[in-house]
C-alpha cells in the first residue's frame, strides 16, 4: 500500500478536472426519492401476491406487499414500521440493495409487464417519513441486566445491538475507526448514500438508548474476544473484512496503485470530493460491487478512461447485469477475461498494467491463451475482495475459521459458546448490507433466547 | 359507419349523448361550448320559481378519487338555478335558435301547486324547448322544501305533479327519478299513470364523502358545517343500470323510453344504459371532471361498437340486454360453471388462492416446490362463484366454463340438459308442483 496522500500533485497526475458543481450533480442520489404521488401511483401497481414471492427473495423478509398497502392507505408509519421490525437498516437497504437481483427480481409484475414494482424506491418513501419526521417507532423493553459486546459497529453489529437493546439487554459497540456505521458511512458509492444518510438513520437505531458506542477500539490492539468473554454476557462479532486481499505482483507498492476500498472510504468522507485524486486513465481490477463502485465514481469524478479489467467472463462476475449496466452507462469499459500479469512503472509511478488474456477450460479453470494485452494506466484500483483480519480472533483457538471466514451455524452462533457473528467476516455470507442486517438480527434473538432461558 | 341519430320521443339530436341537467348546462356560454364540441343535447340545469333559489359560496363538489387521482365518485350539494328566471329563459330560446339540430330540454321543479305549473310550463315552453324534465330527484336542499326527491319518493305526488305538467306542457314530458327510495318500479309506474312520455334515471344518491382528518368534521363543510350532497360519477353506474333495468323488464313500463343517467363516462357505460333499455344517455359528472371533449370518444366509439356487432342505429341496440336480466327465483339451478386457470397467462400473484382460501370455497390450491409457484382449481370444491376471476390482475387469465356432460365433482350429481330453478327446488316451501 503507498503511503502518499491521494492528490493529484502528489502523484503528479494532470487529469482532467471537473468543476464542483458538476461533482456535486455527478453525485446526487443515483435513484432520486419518490415523490408523495409518485409513491401513491407506484404503491397501487403492487398485487399484494400471497406467499410474496418478493418477501421470499428479501433476506430479511419484509413483508414487503404489507408494508407496500400500508403506503397505500396513508399509514407511512405503519409502513415504516413493518420494514423496520425486520431490517433497521431498512432505510440505507432501500438505497444500496441490489433489488433487481432480489425483491424486484422476483415481482410477478416481472411477468406481466416487465416491469417490476419499484420496492426499494416505495421502501425508502415510507422509511424516510419516519426518519425525517423523527418517529420512534421502538421502545425497550424492561431491563434484563445482562451486557453483551458487540465488535464493529457496521450494520451486523448495530442490527443485533439494537434488537438487543430492544429486548432490554445492555449494549457495548466496539468500533476501530472514528465514526460508526462500518461499509454504510466508508463504503457503499456516494450516490446511493447522500446527505450524510448513514449517520442519520444510526442516529435513529441508537436513539433508544441501551447502546454504549466505543470508537478506536480495534480489536486485537484495544481489545480481545478473551477478555471480552470474561467482561460480557455474550459477544457478537460483526468485525467485517478489514484488510484487502493482494495482487502478488513484484512491484505492488509503486505509486498509484491503491486499495478502491481506500480510496472510496476517502470519498465517502470528503468534505470537498473537488479536491480528491482523478485519474485520467484508470484501471480497476475486480468483478465485484466494490469495481463497479469505484470504476463508476472515478467517472463521476472526471475520469477520462475507466477500464475494469476482470479475471473471469461476463456471466460469472459478481456484479449483477444491472450493475454492469450501470458501468457501461457511465462509459466505463468492461475488459472481461484477464489476468493481471505485471505493472509496468516509470519513476516509480505506475504507467500501464499488463494482463494474460485468459481462456476458460472445460473444468471451469482459467489458462493463460498467451496472448496479452497492456492498459495505459495512472491509477490502478484494486478491488479484489477483502480480507478477515485474524488478530485478536485466532488467539483463541476454539473459534473455528473457515477459508479465512468465521464458521457459524442457522442462528449466527460460532464454535464458541457465547460468541455469535455475522456479516461479512462469516463464512457463505454474500457480502450484502441487508444479509448483516439480517445475521445480526437472527444473533440478537438467539443471545436473547441463550440469556434468557430458565430466566 | 352506423347511424347514432336519436330520436327521443320525437325530439331529434345528432347523438345520443346529452349533457345531463347540471352545473356544465347552467348557462349559455357552457352549452354552446358543450354544442360546439359535439353533444347532441342539453338538458337545461333546473328552473325553479322566480325569484331564484341561491347556492352556498363554500365548497359544492368533492370526488373520491384512486391513488392516482382518479375521479372514481363525485358528490355535490349545489342546487338548482341561481341565475334569474329571463335571465335563463332568454339564453335558452337563444341557444335552441343558435342549434336548432340538438335537443334542449327544460328541467324544471316547482312546489306541489298547480298554479306554479300553470304558470311557469307555458312561458317556459314559449322559448322553443323540445321537452320538459321533471327535477324530482336532487336528493339534497330542494328536497327540504318539498320539492326534487321529496316529490320523487312519493309516487302519488309524482304522478300528480306529472298529471299537472302534462297539463300546461305540448312537448314530450320527461320525469327524472331519485335512487333513493327501496323499489324504482313504485315511481315509474306513477309516472306512467301521471301520463309522462317517458323516465330519465337516475339523479344522485344521498352521500357524505368523508370525514376531515385533521378537525374530525364531516368533509368538506361551509365554515365547519357541511350537509350531505348527492353522490355520482363512475361509481354509481351500477345502481343505475339496475334502476333502468328493472324498469324496462317490468310488464307494466316496458314500454316507457328511458333516458339513462348515472356514472357514464365512456361509449361502453353508453352501451351498458343502452343494451339495458335506455333510448339514450346523459352524462354530468364525467364533463365536470374531463370537460366536453369526452364526447368525442363517446361517439366514435359508439359508433365502432354499432359497426362490429352489425348494427346500423343506436335503435338496434336498445333493450339488446333487457331479456338476459330475471328474479334470481329463474336462474337455472343445474348450470355447472367451474374455474378454469390459465397457466401460460397466470402470473403466479394468488389472489385468487388467498380470496378464495379465506373468503370463499378453498377451491384454488397453491403449491410451492423449490420456488416454483402454482395454483391450481379443485373442481371438488369450486362453486363457480367467480371471486377468482373478479380479483385476477391478468385479462382473461382465469374463466368460468360451463360442465357439459359427466357429475359436478363437488355434488357427484350429473349435469342435466334441463334447466331447474328455484320455483321448482324441493327445499323451496313454496315450490310449483
Amino acid at each position: 500500500m503507498n503511503n502518499k496522500k491521494l492528490t493529484n500533485e502528489a502523484i503528479g497526475i494532470q487529469s482532467h478536472r471537473l468543476s464542483k458543481k458538476e461533482i456535486e450533480d455527478n453525485f446526487t442520489d443515483l435513484h432520486p426519492p419518490l415523490s408523495a404521488i409518485e409513491a401513491l401511483i407506484e404503491a397501487d401497481r403492487c398485487y399484494f401476491c400471497y406467499d410474496a414471492p418478493c418477501t421470499k427473495a428479501c433476506p430479511t423478509s419484509i413483508d414487503i406487499p404489507g408494508f407496500i398497502q400500508s403506503i397505500q392507505n396513508d399509514n407511512l408509519t405503519g409502513a415504516a414500521d413493518k420494514i423496520l421490525t425486520e431490517n433497521i437498516f431498512g432505510g440505507m437497504c432501500a438505497r444500496d440493495c441490489p433489488t433487481e437481483e432480489l425483491c424486484q427480481q422476483a415481482c410477478v409484475r416481472n411477468d406481466h409487464e416487465e416491469k417490476p414494482v419499484e420496492i426499494g424506491l416505495l421502501q425508502r418513501y415510507a422509511t424516510d417519513s419516519v426518519l425525517n419526521n423523527g418517529v420512534q417507532l421502538f421502545s425497550r423493553k424492561e431491563n434484563t441486566g445482562k451486557s453483551i459486546a458487540v465488535v464493529g459497529a457496521g450494520p451486523a453489529g448495530i442490527s443485533c445491538a439494537h434488537r438487543l437493546a430492544v429486548l432490554g439487554h445492555n449494549i457495548t459497540v466496539y468500533e476501530s475507526k472514528d465514526k460508526i456505521g462500518g461499509l454504510n458511512e466508508y463504503g457503499i458509492a456516494a450516490y446511493k448514500s447522500t446527505n450524510d444518510f448513514a449517520q442519520q438513520e444510526l442516529a435513529y437505531i441508537l436513539d433508544i438508548g441501551g447502546i454504549t458506542i466505543e470508537t478506536g477500539k480495534q480489536l486485537g490492539k484495544q481489545i480481545n474476544l478473551e477478555d471480552l468473554q470474561q467482561q460480557f454476557d455474550a459477544v457478537f462479532l460483526g468485525c467485517g473484512l478489514a484488510t484487502v486481499n493482494k495482487l502478488n505482483l513484484d512491484n505492488e507498492n509503486i505509486s498509484g496503485v491503491i486499495d478502491a476500498v481506500e480510496y472510496i472510504a476517502n470519498l465517502r468522507q470528503a468534505s470537498n470530493k473537488d479536491e480528491l485524486m482523478v485519474g485520467k486513465n484508470i484501471v480497476v481490477i475486480g468483478g465485484g460491487m466494490t469495481a463497479i463502485d469505484i470504476a463508476v465514481q472515478s467517472k463521476l469524478l472526471g475520469a477520462e478512461q475507466v477500464t475494469i479489467a476482470y479475471r473471469r467472463s461476463k456471466n460469472i462476475m459478481a456484479a449483477s447485469e444491472y450493475e454492469q449496466t450501470l458501468a457501461k452507462k457511465h462509459d466505463v469499459q468492461i475488459q472481461y477475461n484477464v489476468s493481471p500479469k505485471r505493472l509496468l512503472s516509470a519513476d516509480n509511478n505506475v504507467t500501464a498494467m499488463e494482463f494474460d488474456i485468459m481462456q476458460s477450460q472445460n473444468d471451469g479453470s482459467l489458462m493463460a491463451s498467451g496472448e496479452n494485452i497492456t492498459l495505459k494506466a495512472d491509477i490502478v484500483f484494486k478491488a479484489i475482495g477483502q480480507k478477515l483480519v485474524t488478530e485478536g480472533l485466532i488467539e483463541n483457538k476454539s473459534l473455528e475459521l473457515k477459508k479465512g471466514r468465521i464458521v457459524v451455524d442457522d442462528h449466527r452462533k460460532t464454535s464458541l459458546a457465547k460468541v455469535w457473528a455475522g456479516g461479512d467476516c462469516v463464512l457463505d455470507g454474500d457480502n450484502l448490507t441487508v444479509s448483516a442486517v439480517q445475521d445480526g438480527k437472527l444473533a440478537a434473538i438467539s443471545i436473547n433466547e441463550t440469556l434468557t432461558q430458565g430466566a | 359507419m352506423a347511424d347514432l341519430s336519436s330520436n327521443f320521443l320525437g325530439i331529434k339530436s345528432p347523438n345520443p349523448f346529452w349533457l345531463a341537467s347540471g352545473p356544465p348546462a347552467d348557462k349559455a356560454y357552457n352549452v354552446n361550448r358543450a354544442f360546439e364540441a359535439g353533444w347532441g343535447g342539453v338538458s337545461w340545469k333546473t328552473l325553479g320559481e322566480d325569484p331564484h333559489i341561491v347556492n352556498v359560496n363554500g365548497p359544492r363538489y368533492t370526488s373520491m378519487m384512486s391513488n392516482d387521482r382518479r375521479v372514481i365518485g363525485f358528490n355535490n350539494i349545489e342546487l338548482i338555478t341561481d341565475r334569474p328566471f329571463q335571465v335563463n329563459l332568454k339564453e335558452m330560446r337563444q341557444v335552441k335558435r343558435d342549434w336548432p339540430d340538438r335537443a334542449l330540454i327544460a328541467s324544471v321543479m316547482f312546489p306541489m301547486n298547480e298554479a306554479s305549473w300553470a304558470k311557469y310550463i307555458p312561458i317556459i315552453e314559449d322559448t322553443g324547448v323540445d321537452g320538459f324534465e321533471l327535477n324530482f330527484g336532487c336528493p339534497h336542499g330542494m328536497s327540504e322544501r318539498g320539492m326534487g326527491a321529496a316529490v320523487g319518493q312519493v309516487p302519488e305526488y309524482i304522478k300528480q305533479a306529472t298529471e299537472w305538467c302534462k297539463k300546461y306542457a305540448t312537448t314530450p314530458v320527461i320525469v327524472k327519478l331519485t335512487p333513493n327510495i327501496t323499489d324504482v318500479i313504485y315511481p315509474a309506474e306513477a309516472c306512467l299513470e301521471g301520463g309522462a312520455d317517458a323516465v330519465s334515471l337516475i339523479n344522485t344518491i344521498n352521500s357524505i364523502m368523508r370525514v376531515d382528518y385533521d378537525n374530525l368534521t364531516m368533509f368538506p363543510t361551509t365554515g365547519g358545517m357541511g350537509t350531505h350532497g348527492g353522490y355520482c360519477g363512475e361509481a354509481v353506474k351500477p345502481i343505475a343500470l339496475n334502476m333502468v333495468a328493472e324498469i324496462a323488464r317490468n310488464e307494466k313500463t316496458k314500454n316507457l323510453p328511458i333516458s339513462g343517467i348515472g356514472g357514464v363516462t365512456t361509449w361502453k357505460d353508453a352501451v351498458d344504459f343502452i343494451a339495458l333499455g335506455a333510448s339514450n344517455v346523459q352524462v354530468c359528472t364525467a364533463a365536470m371532471v374531463y370537460g366536453f371533449k369526452i364526447v368525442e370518444d363517446m361517439k366514435t366509439g359508439l359508433s365502432n361498437f354499432l359497426d362490429e356487432k352489425g348494427m346500423n342505429s343506436v335503435q338496434e341496440l336498445v333493450g339488446k340486454a333487457v331479456p338476459s336480466v330475471t328474479d334470481w327465483k329463474y336462474l337455472n339451478l343445474n348450470h355447472i360453471d367451474k374455474a378454469v386457470i390459465d397457466q401460460d397467462k397466470c402470473i403466479k400473484c394468488g389472489r385468487c388462492h388467498i380470496v378464495c382460501e379465506d373468503t370463499a370455497h378453498q377451491a384454488i390450491g397453491y403449491t410451492n416446490e423449490g420456488g416454483e409457484r402454482v395454483f391450481t382449481v379443485n373442481d371438488d370444491e369450486c362453486v363457480g362463484c367467480n371471486l377468482c376471476v373478479s380479483v385476477c390482475p391478468v385479462v382473461d387469465c382465469i374463466s368460468m366454463v360451463a360442465m357439459t356432460s359427466g357429475a359436478d365433482p363437488r355434488t357427484g350429481k350429473a349435469i342435466s340438459p334441463q334447466a331447474s330453478d328455484w320455483t321448482k327446488h324441493p327445499n323451496n316451501p313454496l315450490r310449483v308442483l
